[in-house]
């Protein structure tokens, strides 16, 4: 892959005889952090489970630097997937596993560097989320927040070019969820990973999101797309009741 | 909830409303004790007297005792009906806190038409949805059979990778670990056909064939089968609850996005483990079970270690012996595969955890007796 670019065009997205999102059309440029928005229920992780392959798309395509991926065949889509780091809601750590073994069984998998220098790999990317010495921890032994670290560890064990997040900040306190947004910047700075975020955290998405789209439950589609301070000042107001929290900033007449 | 102060000294027993039209309004004089214990007034009739053309609905509370849900459950009838029939309603003179709740009830519209709403539909819905979702299952669990046959057949093309950690892990599980349990219940069974043919037996002064009855019965079926029923319960059940439990929390997906597949990674070890120990617990069992029947033989009928050994050995042929531990082999893949697969198909609540589970038992205990009726048919047909 050469770059990672993702386009996506006319997707509809949702299960056998339901549609939950229909006609998505956005593009998010390398490097970027692109929130996707919107209320309990609207798609946002259909959406993201469509994305890396998990649900097949309703109809529309999905591509990333310009290859085609929701109808590509099993083996191109495998490759492609190994460009993917996926960071799942609970940290989705392999729970029969250490820290270290959960890190390194992609890395044992895909490539054939020698047991030290996968040690030495897997030491760095606990270091990267803070977790250094933890290594031989099992999920269970951790905190909450400290799982949601370990499986950024892991989601970045390969080098990924594409990061995909499914609601980080969810179940975190104020202070862990401020401190794993500032960790996907960074990661996104070093790596200059394109990175795609579903989230509706406002302060995550006030702090990391470069462009967000927002998901309308009430029409099925994307009803927003763009920078989301921007959003607050000139989006629909439907978008802007969304990011102040329920008011309207410029309606006049605020209501719950 | 709340009480008026203004009216709260009227004591007034039951809820009360009334319509009164004027020039096209309806007033709706709402008065009594709202209690979710009063005796609340029918809402249809009530609905009944309002005239086909209403410009607005009002409402007259200056009777209004004490109020609960009660009131505010009709006010949203009300509401619901005013929307219906697109008339305004005039909320003015309604209690502050019954206007605040009213609101608060239908800030989100009534969900309607949605294409997911089941809810009343006839016999043939029902029996159509449950075609389509039975048909569901079966494409699902033919995907994962087709699935795990890549899986298996890449085996032999040296392309299947999976941890030997793990299939060492599962073999201990599956063999070592399940000794015990197997053990006690092949000792049990085999006590119990050696008791059960030895009051028989004793009739005839025959009771040495006990050693042959209990032998044949054993290595032929009931080794097998109890390891089968044992293993179905514990080493199945918990393949199943442990594969569902991995589904709920998004490891399995974690495994797909990596391009790990979870069939070779966590199915494959599984099912080798308990085709491995399968044949070896069985013959165990076949062991304990023979020395259950001479602890019958010899505790009630003072039959010697030497006769009883003698008399089972020349009566067992190899075709037997091998015969149990043959199906003992399919019953192991059953076992394994169901258990598996129930895991994997599970569905992604806690709830569907224990119904995989549960299923995973219960179709594994059908299908070895299913496999085993068959077995016995082509066993009869062969000679065996």
């Amino acid at each position: 892959m050469s770059s990672q670019k993702i386009t996506v065009e006319n997707l509809s997205i949702g299960y056998e005889d339901y549609a939950v999102m229909n006609n998505l059309n956005f593009e998010v440029e390398n490097g970027e952090i692109f929130v996707v928005m919107g209320a309990s229920g609207c798609g946002k992780s259909t959406l993201l489970r469509t994305m890396i392959g998990l649900q097949d798309a309703l109809s529309g395509s999905i591509s990333y630097g310009g290859k085609n991926f929701n109808n590509a065949p099993e083996d191109e889509k495998s490759e492609m997937l190994r460009y993917f780091g996926v960071l799942y809601q609970g940290g989705a750590l392999w729970s029969a596993m250490t820290l270290e073994e959960n890190i390194a069984l992609p890395l044992r998998r895909f490539t054939k560097l020698s047991e030290n220098d996968i040690k030495e790999l897997v030491n760095l990317k606990l270091a990267l989320v803070g977790l250094r010495g933890f290594g031989s921890f099992y999920p269970s032994e951790i905190s909450g927040g400290m799982r949601k670290r370990a499986g950024l560890a892991r989601a970045i064990a390969l080098d990924p070019k594409i990061l995909f997040f499914d609601e980080p900040s969810a179940g975190l306190d104020p202070v862990s969820s401020r401190r794993l947004d500032e960790l996907i910047l960074q990661m996104r700075d070093s790596t200059g990973a394109t990175v795609v975020i579903v989230t509706h955290e406002l302060a995550s998405i006030f702090t990391v999101a470069d462009r967000a789209i927002y998901l309308d439950n009430k029409t099925r589609t994307q009803t927003a797309i763009g920078n989301p301070k921007e959003l607050l000042k000139s989006g629909n107001a439907d978008v802007r009741t969304f990011l102040n929290r329920g008011v309207d900033p410029l309606s006049t007449e605020n209501k719950l | 909830m709340e009480n008026l102060p203004a009216n709260s000294k009227e004591n007034l027993s039951t809820a009360n409303a009334q319509i009164e039209i004027a020039d096209e309004v309806a007033l709706v004089r709402i008065s009594g004790d709202w209690l979710v214990s009063s005796k609340r007034p029918d809402f249809g009739a009530i609905i009944g007297e309002f005239p086909a053309k209403t410009r607005e609905i009002k409402f007259d509370c200056s009777s209004l005792a004490k109020f609960d849900s009660s009131l505010i459950c009709f006010l949203l009838k009300i509401y619901d009906f005013s929307i219906e029939k697109k008339t305004p309603l005039n909320l003015a003179s309604l209690p502050e806190s019954a206007v605040s709740l009213l609101n608060l009830a239908t800030a989100v519209n009534l969900k309607t038409n949605e294409s997911r709403n089941y809810r009343n539909k006839n016999i043939f819905h029902e029996v159509g949805t449950h075609t389509i979702s039975s048909l569901q299952k079966v494409k699902e669990q033919l995907a994962f059979l087709g699935e795990f046959t890549i899986a298996f057949f890449n085996i032999f093309r040296l392309r299947s990778k999976f941890m030997a950690s793990d299939l060492m892990k599962a073999i201990q599980r599956s063999g070592p670990n399940a000794l015990l349990i197997v053990s006690l219940i092949s000792f049990l069974v085999g006590l119990i056909l050696a008791f059960v043919g030895a009051i028989q037996l004793s009739k005839f002064g025959s009771t040495i064939y006990i050693a042959d009855l209990v032998g044949l019965a054993m290595v032929r079926e009931m080794g097998a089968i109890m390891v089968a029923i044992v293993m179905a319960g514990r080493t199945g059940a918990a393949f199943a609850a442990e594969l569902g439990s991995m589904k709920v929390n998004e490891e399995i997906s974690a495994y797909r996005t990596f391009g790990i597949s979870p069939m070779e990674f966590l199915v494959l070890p599984r099912m080798i483990a308990l085709v491995l120990m399968f044949p070896l617990l069985t013959i165990f069992a076949d062991l304990m079970g023979i020395i259950g029947g001479f602890a019958i033989a010899w505790g009630m009928f003072d039959i010697n270690y030497e006769s009883y050994l003698s008399h089972t050995a020349n009566f067992l042929n190899l075709t037997q012996c091998l015969a149990g531990i043959g199906k003992s082999v399919v019953f192991g893949v059953i076992v394994a595969m169901v258990g598996c697969m129930k895991g994997m198909t599970c569905g992604d609540s806690a709830e569907d955890v224990g119904l995989a589970t549960t299923s995973s038992v219960v179709t594994s205990i059908t299908l070895i007796v299913v496999a085993d009726a068959i077995f016995a048919v082509l066993f009869n047909i062969f000679g065996i």
